[in-house]
C-alpha cells in the first residue's frame, strides 16, 4: 500500500516537474529580452535540481543528492555571472 | 521498488503529500512565469519553486532517507539552506541588472519616477560602495 502511494506520488512529481521544466524552456525560447532568458535558466536549474532529488528518492540512492547539490551550486554561480554580464557587459572587471 | 515497500503507511502519506505539494507549487510558479506580462512581475514567479516547492521535496526526501537508513539524516537541509541563501541574491542582482538596462534605454515599462537616472552624488556614493 505505502509502496503504491509513494510510487504514485514520485511519478506524479516527476511528471509535473518535467512539465514545469518544459514551461521554463518555452520562456527561454520566447523571452523578449536577455534578462527573461537568464531568469528562466535560473528557474530551470532549480527545477532540474528538484527532479534529481525526486529521482534519488525513487531509486533509493545517495548519488542523486550530490548531483542535485552540484546543480544548485552551478546554477547560483552561472546566474550571478550572467546577471553581472547584463549589468556591465563583462563578468570579471 | 523494494526500499519503498518498507515505509510504514503513517510516514508514506506525509512524504507523498510533501512531494506532491512541492511539485505542484513548482509547476504553478512555472506557469505564472509563462503568463505574467512584465519582467518585474515575472521575477516573483520562480520564488514559488525556491521556497515551498523546494522545501516540500527536500522535507519529503529527508523523511524518506531517515526511514530507509534507520538514522537521522539531515544533509538534504544543506541544499535547502543553500537555495534559501542564494535565490534572493540571484533575483536581486537580476532585478537590478534589468532596472539598469531599462533605465539606460528609457524603457516605457518603468513608471515615470523610476525612469530618471540617479543624481550624480548618489551615483558617486554607490560607485564608491562597490
Amino acid at each position: 500500500m505505502s509502496a503504491a502511494i509513494l510510487t504514485f506520488a514520485l511519478g506524479y512529481a516527476q511528471l509535473v516537474l518535467s512539465l514545469a521544466a518544459c514551461v521554463a524552456g518555452v520562456r527561454i525560447l520566447r523571452g523578449p529580452r536577455a534578462q527573461d532568458r537568464v531568469l528562466a535558466l535560473d528557474a530551470l536549474y532549480i527545477i532540474v535540481m528538484l527532479v534529481f532529488l525526486v529521482t534519488g528518492m525513487q531509486l533509493g540512492t545517495m548519488f542523486f543528492f550530490e548531483a542535485a547539490m552540484i546543480v544548485a551550486a552551478m546554477g547560483f554561480v552561472s546566474s550571478i555571472a550572467l546577471a553581472k554580464f547584463l549589468f556591465r557587459g563583462e563578468v570579471i572587471e | 521498488m523494494t526500499p519503498l515497500a518498507a515505509i510504514p503507511l503513517w510516514l508514506a502519506l506525509p512524504i507523498a503529500f510533501l512531494v506532491m505539494l512541492g511539485a505542484t507549487l513548482t509547476l504553478i510558479g512555472a506557469i505564472g512565469f509563462l503568463r505574467l506580462g512584465n519582467f518585474y512581475d515575472r521575477l516573483h514567479a520562480p520564488t514559488l519553486a525556491t521556497s515551498w516547492g523546494m522545501g516540500g521535496i527536500v522535507l519529503g526526501s529527508l523523511l524518506l532517507a531517515t526511514q530507509v537508513e534507520g538514522r537521522i539524516i539531515l544533509h538534504e537541509l544543506v541544499i535547502a539552506f543553500a537555495i534559501l541563501i542564494t535565490a534572493p541574491v540571484t533575483l536581486m542582482l537580476l532585478g537590478r541588472a534589468a532596472l539598469h538596462r531599462d533605465r539606460s534605454e528609457g524603457s516605457a515599462q518603468l513608471p515615470e519616477s523610476l525612469r530618471q537616472r540617479r543624481s550624480p552624488e548618489t551615483a558617486e556614493n554607490s560607485e564608491s560602495d562597490e
